[in-house]
């Protein structure tokens, strides 16, 4: 190992009389990419600056005042801070929560179900709405919704009970957003583990057979102990990032009605309409910035946790 | 024996079940677009048109120039991107894979970073709007994202499991860094690179937001944007061609409540018509790649 590695760096350093060395032409490879990390990656991060500024659209980014941390203390301030804090956090801890568990049976049943092309169509079918956008899962959300004409409130009234307003009763948003991450998700989410159960050895099932286990037994017993560190991990990645909400979910779905807020108002729409709507270019950004910086930190910890689990997973 | 195949049956139902629950909504949509609006109005939506009517989809194509332009714009944008995304990530990939490059660790963690930091919306607002004066262009659907981290490592991972042999004998025979590439790394890499660039594809045809904070212009906007604002104000359909012949017409002739689902039923036809081809490229794609290698 030792010696081929020696043999190729030097090979690497060779080049022939006026031709780029193989470490330049491979750079060379890289340049424009590069520069476009560059660009929109990293120049952003200079424009954290502004979460300690008076911004000023005609003084720009340095021009503007400084103001240390005023608009932090403005943020701590608000009532909004607390909603939209406890909305991000216990929506997207429902949504670990529902997603895994709908995950994981999905894939077990997927796998318990022998006919290869069987299980193929279903994944096809369920794995689609991952790929419509939440526009799309809008207009469908409003299909059932819908106050006159929806499909939800045509079964309400069947069954002998009132309808309900959908877009004005902010309790009902949480199950409704539950429902439509599960929707969405759920396909995508069952291949990784399902995956994990085809790489079991079936000898495993053989000798449970032998020992007459039921089904039961062995999910307990075979299939749960070995997808466990893969459902430990991916929820500890997701651990990582609970500070952040998918933005066109509570965006499009709720339709950004403004009655729904109390409910479904989380720290990615805030700082969107607090930047668009109200124009607060300072206290948008600082509520970013808190975002970015708290995201960060989490998603250093879980990465190291996960690390501890198993060294092979972690981004880093 | 039997009791095996009445359990299997069992599941096979529980999932067909689950199956249909799930492309229900859509379904749903179709069938609201294909009735008679005066069914909508006085029975609600149904999964079944109680009378089968095409008058929505007659209504969009009547006056498409809106929706024409936006197909034509969302196209445009979703094949570059897709095309320029691959290229360029496939291109730092291969030197990511390179395990004998020196600086290859820094450049790594380069990409790493931006997977853990960014700046947030406002400054990339500012930088976009202000300094790059992206907005109101093509580019602004284009360029951003173009390198996104996580697909970059999935490729790199695909690369790693190419044999080194192949690039050695290339080498022997005079070949550069560039030949291995383009002439065995590109070509044995199909399966995931057809992976990522549906992704890249269907992350662009699915796009609303970049319209929504950077195009103001009604000849840029995209798709998505153009039906999440019918959505919220269904006037625009009679704006649909520009206001050409909107003035002739008043609010009771749209048949809004049809045409809004069958333009959600244009607009996501392309996406649901592609994805099943490329699906047995991606579940291998994303098993291989998902973890880090």
């Amino acid at each position: 190992m030792n010696v081929q590695l020696q043999k190729s760096k030097r090979r690497l350093i060779d080049g022939y009389p006026g031709q780029l060395t193989e470490t330049m032409q491979l750079y060379s490879l890289c340049v424009i990419p590069v520069l476009l990390v560059v660009i929109f990656n990293y120049l952003p991060i200079i424009g954290i600056i502004i979460a300690f500024k008076d911004y000023r659209f005609n003084l720009g980014i340095f021009g503007s005042e400084w103001v240390g941390f005023d608009n932090f203390r403005i943020m701590l301030k608000t009532k909004d801070f607390v909603t939209i804090t406890w909305n991000t956090l216990s929506l997207n801890f429902i949504f670990i929560v529902t997603g895994t568990i709908a995950a994981v049976l999905l894939s077990i049943i997927l796998f318990e179900v022998k006919s290869r092309t069987f299980t193929k169509a279903i994944q096809t079918l369920v794995i689609t709405p991952y790929f419509l956008s939440w526009v799309i899962a809008s207009y469908m959300v409003f299909a059932f919704l819908n106050s006159e004409y929806g499909i939800l409130n045509k079964i309400l009234i069947g069954i002998g009970m009132k309808e309900v307003n959908w877009y004005s009763e902010p309790n009902a948003w949480p199950g409704i957003l539950t429902v439509a991450n599960i929707w969405k998700n759920v396909g995508m989410d069952s291949v990784i583990y399902y995956a994990a159960l085809m790489g079991i050895e079936n000898s495993l099932f053989e000798a449970a057979q032998v020992d007459g286990a039921s089904k039961f037994r062995q999910a307990k017993s075979i299939i749960i102990p070995s997808i466990m560190p893969l459902i430990v991990i991916m929820t500890i990645l997701k651990i990582g990032n609970i500070f952040r909400a998918d933005f066109g979910m509570f965006y499009q779905l709720t339709r950004n009605v403004g009655v729904l807020y109390s409910k479904t108002d989380v720290i990615d729409t805030y700082i969107f309409r607090t930047m668009r709507v109200l124009g607060d270019m300072g206290l948008s950004s600082a509520v970013g910035l808190m975002q970015s910086v708290i995201g960060l930190v989490l998603v250093i910890c879980t990465n190291y946790a996960s690390k501890k689990i198993d060294k092979d997973f972690g981004l880093f | 024996m039997y009791k095996k195949a009445v359990s299997q049956t069992i599941l096979k139902i529980a999932l067909a079940l689950l199956a249909v629950l799930i492309i229900y909504p859509f379904i749903l949509l179709v069938s609201v677009s294909f009735s008679a609006e005066k069914d909508i109005l006085s029975y609600g939506y149904s999964i079944i048109p109680k009378t089968f009517d095409v008058e929505a989809y007659r209504y969009v194509f009547k006056n498409p120039m809106a929706l024409v332009n936006a197909y034509k714009v969302t196209t445009l944008f979703s094949v570059a991107a897709m095309c320029l995304g691959v290229f360029f990530m496939s291109m730092i990939a291969y030197v990511l894979s390179r395990k004998d490059l020196r600086g290859r660790n820094v450049l790594s963690f380069f990409l790493y970073f931006t997977m853990l930091f960014n700046g947030g919306l406002v400054p990339t607002y500012i930088l976009m709007t202000k300094y790059l004066y992206l907005n109101d262009t093509i580019w602004v659907y284009i360029l951003p994202g173009l390198i996104s981290p996580w697909y970059v490592f999935m490729i790199r991972t695909f690369f790693n499991g190419i044999p080194a042999e192949l690039s050695e004998s290339v080498r022997i025979d005079g070949g550069n860094v560039y030949t291995i590439f383009f002439k065995i790394i590109i070509p044995l890499s199909k399966p995931v690179l057809a992976t990522v660039a549906l992704f890249l594809f269907l992350a662009k045809w699915n796009d609303w937001y970049t319209a929504m904070l950077y195009i103001n212009k009604e000849n840029l906007v995209s798709l998505q944007y153009l039906l999440q604002r019918i959505l919220q104000n269904i006037q625009l359909l009679q704006n649909l061609n520009y206001g050409a012949v909107s003035s002739l017409m008043n609010e009771l002739d749209i048949p809004a409540e049809t045409v809004r689902m069958a333009m959600a039923v244009v607009v996501a036809g392309p996406a649901l018509i592609v994805f099943p081809f490329f699906q047995k490229y991606f579940v291998r794609g994303l098993t291989v790649g998902g973890v880090k290698g």
